[in-house]
């Protein structure tokens, strides 16, 4: 078979987990509207500290925070809860039977995660514009879009490498994921600039890829800067995902191998 | 690399798009020849099983020594066996005698710990993506998307085989009707079928791919007399249209004998014994005496009989 057939195929499958993960999200409608509110809501609250304060670029800074987070957790959840998920459906054994590469799997729920994930933060980004009455014409879009795009990569390689846990150990495995996702949130300055974190928590904001996601897009939104002003922290989050996805994948695949070894895989029957 | 899902053809919605309720039996042989000139497959031998074990710690054992394991026992203990291309092999065995784990193993879910195991001369542990792309499995717990429909679960796994959905809704609808299951009801979500209208889709699920190789562990349990006599049908059809070979359990012992070519007992990780379903009634019989597959499994699983082998 040509390279060309084989990409086309890959693809296609690819394309399938998306579409199903799709097909999901509709049946439960009413739980998306629950949870889309429930973020917007929450999205909302938080940009009214900012108002309190009568600070209208604070009001800005808390939502650029609160739309980015509710993104880049979106992102890391789907992925890595992807075979959790499977597992709790049934349909692991099934899925990891078929002829399909794990890596177009896990891109295929990345897919979804991303373009899920923008829907969402789209959404709760226009309801927070209307709502505060917020101007984004001094914004730089280009820039913002670029680290929107540069920091989905780092998240990824993070959510393949926990994807894996719950084939591992079923729970603990998702328990290690949460807590993980928790701490992100505390060190990387989702509400408050990371010098405002104690001194002994600092070394972590340096190392977690959201830090220099946030700031990129504060700065770009913010203060309209150009690509040329952020170029340090794109690179940071270039190099991390370039990192991060492949030893992200390397995990999955061990930890895989090591499920087959020891049969973790099998749910019933 | 060789392709036999996505072709030319397919992505035209060309020939393939008539064959509507058959089995593709153009695009198996290619993929087998496409296996010889790799120099794998030797045109007549579909599995072989060597000296396969699989330990798994025990359930109610007491953990011990520095890394605190279990200690563990055999699920499948030196297991031999082959099967010819366009066979259909049965496995019959107590509950708990190794079946599943050895169809797991050859669905590369489970890695051997000792032994060889080759898919058409594709070993499962060195090259498992190619041995994914000549089986299908059928569970016994028909593994679905519960809250999607039929159709929704179906058409996922026409992409996950490379078929092109259109097609794949030709094949499955002419399969499901095949075995008694009218197609509108793919609409409804899965959860709201019985369990026997689960099987039948996951049987066509399977089916539909027409793979080379079908794992068929325990497919008709949960089917009302009729719908069995439907799959089974199908299972034979399988083998005479597509030249599938079939590796089949089961706890129906009618089933085993009107199915099966030759079917092997599996009994506490051991593969006891191997014959056609007359042979096997042979000896389980004595002189002038007409034994029935039931007889055969009660004697080949029985105290008696196993004491005897071990003893003499
Ligand atoms: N993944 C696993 N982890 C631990 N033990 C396992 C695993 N899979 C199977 N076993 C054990 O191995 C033995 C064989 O199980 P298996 O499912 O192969 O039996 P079976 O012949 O299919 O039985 P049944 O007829 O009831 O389906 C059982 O004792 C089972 O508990
Ligand atoms: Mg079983």
């Amino acid at each position: 078979m040509s390279i060309n057939v084989r990409a086309l195929r890959e693809f296609w499958c690819s394309v399938g987990f998306a579409e199903r993960n799709f097909m999901l999200v509709k049946r439960y409608a009413g739980w998306e509207a629950v949870f889309l509110t429930y973020t917007i809501v929450s999205a909302l609250t938080i940009g009214l500290i900012g108002v309190a304060t009568g600070d209208q670029r604070l009001v800005l800074y808390l939502v650029i925070g609160a739309v980015l987070w509710g993104y880049l957790s979106i992102l890391f959840h789907e992925v890595s809860e992807c075979i959790a998920w499977e597992r709790w459906e049934g349909t692991l054994e099934y899925t990891f039977m078929a002829p399909v590469k794990r890596f177009t799997q896990l891109m295929g729920n990345a897919l979804y995660a991303i373009t899920y994930g923008l829907v969402r933060a789209g959404v709760q980004l226009l309801v927070c514009a209307l709502f505060f009455g917020i101007s984004l014409a001094g914004g730089n879009f280009l820039t913002a879009a670029v680290v929107l795009v540069v920091s989905s990569l780092p998240f990824l390689g993070m959510g393949l490498a926990c994807a894996v846990l719950p084939l591992l150990s079923r729970e603990r495995g998702s328990q290690a994921t949460h807590i993980f996702q928790a701490l992100i949130l505390l060190v990387s300055g989702v509400y408050y600039d990371v010098t405002v974190l104690p001194s002994w928590l600092q070394p972590l904001s340096v190392v977690s890829p959201a830090t220099y996601t946030l700031r990129a897009m504060r700065a770009a939104v913010l203060d309209g800067v150009g690509l040329a002003d952020v170029t340090t922290e794109l690179w940071i989050l270039v190099v991390s995902g370039v990192v991060l996805i492949p030893a992200g994948f390397a995990c999955f695949v061990l930890g895989e191998r090591w499920a087959k070894k020891t049969g973790k895989l099998k749910i019933e029957g | 690399m060789n392709d036999k899902r996505v072709t030319n053809d397919d992505l035209k919605g060309g020939p393939a798009m008539e064959s509507a309720g058959t089995l593709d039996r153009v695009n198996l042989d290619r993929e087998l020849e496409l296996l010889a000139a790799d120099g794998f497959y030797d045109g007549k031998r579909a599995l072989r099983v060597e000296g396969l074990t699989k330990r798994f710690p025990q359930p109610e054992g007491k953990r011990r020594g520095f890394w605190r394991r279990r200690p563990r026992f055999a699920a499948l203990a030196g297991v031999t066996f082959a099967v010819e291309k366009n066979e259909i092999f049965g496995l019959i065995g107590m509950n708990g005698s190794g079946k599943s784990t050895l169809i797991r193993i050859l669905s590369t879910l489970l890695a051997p710990d000792e032994g060889e195991v080759e898919v058409f001369g594709v070993d499962v542990t060195r090259n498992p993506a190619r041995v994914r792309e000549l089986i299908n499995r059928v569970a016994v717990d028909a593994a679905f998307f519960k809250v999607l429909s039929g159709s929704e679960n179906l058409r996922y796994a026409s992409r996950l085989y490379g078929l092109w959905p259109q097609e794949a809704r030709g094949r499955y609808n002419g399969l499901l009707r095949r075995i008694g299951f009218e197609p509108k009801r793919l609409k409804d979500q899965v959860k709201s079928l019985s369990r026997g209208e689960r099987q039948k889709v996951a049987v066509v699920r399977a089916f539909m791919s027409t793979p080379a190789l079908l794992l068929l562990d325990e497919p008709t349990t949960g089917l009302d007399p009729r719908s069995k006599r439907e799959v089974q049908r199908l299972i034979r059809d399988m083998r005479a249209e597509a030249g599938t070979t079939v590796l089949l359990t089961t706890h129906d012992m009618e089933e085993a004998e009107r199915l099966c070519d030759r079917i092997g007992i599996l009994h506490e990780g051991r593969l006891i014994t191997v014959g056609t379903p007359a042979e096997l009634e042979r000896r389980a019989g004595g002189p002038g005496e007409a034994a029935t597959m039931e007889d055969v499994f009660l004697k080949f699983t029985g105290a008696e009989w196993l004491a005897d082998e071990n003893g003499g």
